[in-house]
């Protein structure tokens, strides 16, 4: 089991957390002129590297607060946190 | 009037030498959102004799306890019939503060005694050792797999906030792993 540092209660279980995702995925900013196939680009594909992923977490048994998180997808390590405010 | 009855009524307190536990049932709980930079947070504070906690996992004690719930909830406990919303709404005033009685939302089961670290840690993944978690810290986390609130009362003495549902289900959790602990000096009352 991972161990999650959530920025506001310390590292907890995994257990705790929800996944929320890759982070930093910018709404588009005029949605109506995308194309049926930008539009899907936009909801459905994202990264899947192998090495350091930015991603959300909620820490839902917790603070119930979101934040992100930089996770190596090779070794599960956290190695950056921040809050979103 | 109709008899209240707390979600695990047919719940036994027991006691022995190393553990005592027992329901706390109708703690007045309120749920306050606020800036904790705002004058509205400073008012209340005073209102309720204590700043409002700022660190992550702790609690203060005064007219009510406060404990720290996020960034900008905390979670007011009163005594039975107490009215700390009271207290709050009117430090408030009209200021932008959310107050929500959630006293049917949870109950609490108090554990005491130089066991009751033990006991916790049988289903709780938290660093339950007084040097981390000793009087004024409180935590949201999973015992047993149930969402509760931890707060540690005293040295050796918690009060666990579970909700209604699970209640019933995690006082028999704690009986079942308390066990071993209850042995020496039972006492059963009702």
């Amino acid at each position: 089991m991972l161990l999650i540092p959530c920025p506001w209660c310390g590292p907890r279980d995994e257990a705790e957390f929800h996944y929320g995702g890759q982070a930093h995925v910018a709404y588009p900013e005029n949605p109506a002129a995308l194309s049926d196939e930008e539009w899907a680009r936009y909801l459905f594909f994202r990264d899947n590297p192998e090495g350091r992923f930015a991603e959300r977490w909620n820490h839902t048994a917790g603070c119930r607060r979101w934040f992100n998180a930089v996770r190596n997808t090779a070794t599960n390590e956290i190695e950056a946190r921040e809050v979103i405010a | 009037m109709a008899e209240r009855l707390s979600p695990p009524a047919r719940f036994t307190p027991v006691s022995s030498d190393d553990l005592r536990i027992a329901e706390v049932p109708f703690l007045t709980q309120i749920n306050l959102r606020v800036d904790p930079k705002s004058r509205a947070a400073a008012d209340i504070g005073l209102a309720l004799g204590a700043p409002l906690p700022t660190d992550p996992g702790t609690c203060t004690s005064a007219q009510a306890d406060v404990l720290w719930m996020g960034p900008d909830e905390w979670l007011v406990v009163g005594e039975r019939g107490d009215d700390p919303e009271g207290t709050i709404r009117a430090a408030a005033g009209t200021a932008h503060v959310g107050i929500t009685d959630v006293s049917a939302q949870r109950t609490v089961i108090s554990v005491d005694g130089p066991r009751s670290r033990d006991l916790l840690a049988h289903g709780c993944a938290l660093d339950l050792h007084p040097r981390v978690f000793g009087p004024g810290r409180c935590a949201q986390t999973m015992l047993a797999r149930a969402l509760v609130v931890l707060a540690a009362t005293g040295e050796e003495g918690f009060r666990v906030f579970v909700r209604s549902s699970f209640a019933g289900y995690l006082a028999d959790w704690l009986l079942d792993a308390a066990g071993e602990y209850l042995r020496k000096g039972t006492v059963t009352s009702r």
